[in-house]
């Protein structure tokens, strides 16, 4: 079967940044993937190869067997993608916000007001939809954004740090509705997060990026057992992480993003 | 969610699909914030009621036959969409901030459809603050046309020249990245579009320096097929609807090249 994502040799600097350097990834197809590392890991910047946002310079990204450099467009179809900040419009409603990716999909218009209802439906929003997202909770507006992406039926969901900022509560939300999701439709999620414990929770794999490597990979389970007895992803991650944690943790730019979108949620 | 993948239109089709939708959300957001076009007309209205009655009674302007006001109501209407238009660059950047233009980036939307999107939807905003524009000039008595031809012209040079200067912005944006920037090369330049453009008078009264000035100027180009819509002066409508769509199509052009750019 083909792999929903592939990557190798995946490579990328910024500058002398070197951000990606030689990742090979290979994400199954129907899993629910996540992508863990500290902040400046190069997660993010794997994310935006993949998605088509970044130029693939060194190295091959296809997506269910489609390189994305030279197949962007049909790639973009396969994909819904929710990015690290909040990206919904707080000016429109519920649906406008959801009826507007469905346009940008081409979802044709016979079809639209049922899809556009199915998709926040899936996320819990159908009641809400008609007021102005503006007046949303963090953790509504996290799900109207799972709503934007999923309009369009993805084949592959790509989600860059959805829980941040989020109290526990709406943090579980969030993740029962992906959980539901994949039930239903069988999509492939790839995830990054930094929080450890939902990635043991609810990821069937993981890799761990550290410096724009791949430091380790696996099930959850796996990884744990590798280091021992009693040991919680939180230790595989501080073990890939060494002490180098303080120093490389992220720019100026990723820690002002994050707190950004923290603020946001309040 | 077993809805089967949409069949997919040809590329062509993209493009209209895309700013339709685009068009459709600034129509829904208008229609939720309308004080935007109240606090929007207050400059527009004053410099009609102030400096246009001032200047009509000092006759300091030679305009022919048609009354000053008449003469500068075009010339304002142009001014309230150029204003509005040259700042959408800072939109696009708080919306490179918001995650915005990242998820609009990753549907199939050729970046140049995107690009032309938001052109045009800054062009709709423009309408909305072109029709109170004319609204206070028809109160004050200036003697537009009523000629349902002409004044969908009127619209068309409106949308058309706010979509240019709205690409300009985002070309700004492109190059200069940040939200402080766009704004001061924004208030650095319209003054400049604004005066050396025939809004506020005549080309032959100015020097020389500044005719070649309004030659490269699309303000003007917009001016002049304005005025010689709603008020019937002599004007070049082919010569000025040339101008307009080929620095549109060329702004689109270029701005869409720099939107890789902006989500790197």
């Amino acid at each position: 079967m083909t792999p929903a994502v592939r990557c190798t040799g995946l490579r990328h600097s910024f500058g002398t940044n070197v951000a990606v350097d030689g990742v090979d990834l290979e994400i199954a197809a129907g899993t629910v993937f996540g992508l863990l590392g500290p902040n400046g890991a190069g997660k993010t910047t794997t994310i935006r190869m993949i998605t088509t946002l970044l130029p693939v310079g060194i190295g091959t990204v296809e997506v269910f067997g489609l390189d994305v450099t030279h197949r962007k467009m049909a790639v973009r179809r396969l994909i819904g993608y929710v990015p690290q900040q909040l990206s919904a419009d707080s000016a429109l409603t519920g649906r406008e916000n959801v009826a507007l990716f469905a346009r940008l999909f081409d979802v044709p218009r016979r079809s639209r007001t049922v899809q556009v209802d199915a998709a926040l439906e899936a996320v819990g929003l159908l009641s809400d939809a008609d007021r102005p997202a503006a007046g949303y909770s963090g953790g509504m507006i996290r799900r109207l954004e799972l709503a934007q992406a999923l309009v369009s039926s993805p084949r592959l969901l790509i989600l860059d740090e959805p829980t941040i900022g989020l109290d526990p509560i709406a943090r579980s939300n969030v993740w029962d509705r992906i959980e539901q999701i994949r039930a239903d439709t069988g999509m492939t999620v790839l995830v990054t997060t930094h929080y450890m414990d939902e990635a043991e929770q609810y990821c069937e794999r993981v890799a761990l990026m550290h410096r724009g490597r791949i430091r380790a990979q696996g099930s959850p389970a796996e990884l744990e057992r590798q280091l021992g007895p009693d040991s919680t992803l939180d230790d595989v991650f501080r073990v890939v992480t060494g002490d180098e944690l303080e120093e490389a943790s992220g720019g100026m730019r990723d820690v002002r993003a994050t707190r950004r979108t923290a603020r946001r949620l309040g | 969610m077993s809805v089967p993948l949409a069949v997919q239109p040809a590329a062509w089709a993209r493009f209209p699909a895309r700013v339709g939708a685009m068009c459709l959300v600034e129509l829904q957001k208008l229609r939720r914030d309308k004080s935007e076009l109240i606090t929007r007309a207050i400059q527009p209205a004053l410099w009609l009621l102030i400096f246009g009655e001032t200047f009509t009674r000092l006759r300091a302007i030679p305009t022919g036959n048609t009354p000053y006001l008449d003469y500068l109501a075009p010339g304002i209407l142009a001014q309230s969409a150029l204003f509005i238009a040259i700042f959408y660059g800072i939109l696009i950047i708080w919306e490179r901030d918001a995650g915005v233009l990242s998820k609009l980036l990753v549907t199939p939307t050729p970046r140049a459809a995107l690009v032309a999107a938001k052109a045009f939807a800054a062009g709709i905003r423009a309408l909305t603050q072109a029709l109170i524009v004319l609204v206070l000039a028809a109160l004050l008595g200036v003697g537009l046309t009523a000629n349902p031809v002409k004044l969908l012209g009127t619209a068309f040079a409106v949308v058309l020249g706010s979509a240019f200067f709205c690409c300009l912005s985002i070309v700004i944006a492109g190059l200069v990245m940040t939200r402080e920037r766009v704004m001061g090369i924004g208030q650095a330049i319209t003054m400049p579009l604004f005066f050396g453009s025939n809004a506020l008078y005549p080309v032959e009264l100015m020097p020389g320096w500044l005719k070649v000035l309004n030659h490269v100027n699309p303000l003007s180009y917009e001016v002049d097929a304005l005025r010689g819509l709603l008020i019937g002066t002599p004007s070049h409508l082919l010569l000025d609807f040339g101008v307009l769509a080929g620095a549109t199509v060329a702004a689109i052009w270029v701005a869409s090249a720099l939107m890789g750019r902006l989500v790197r």
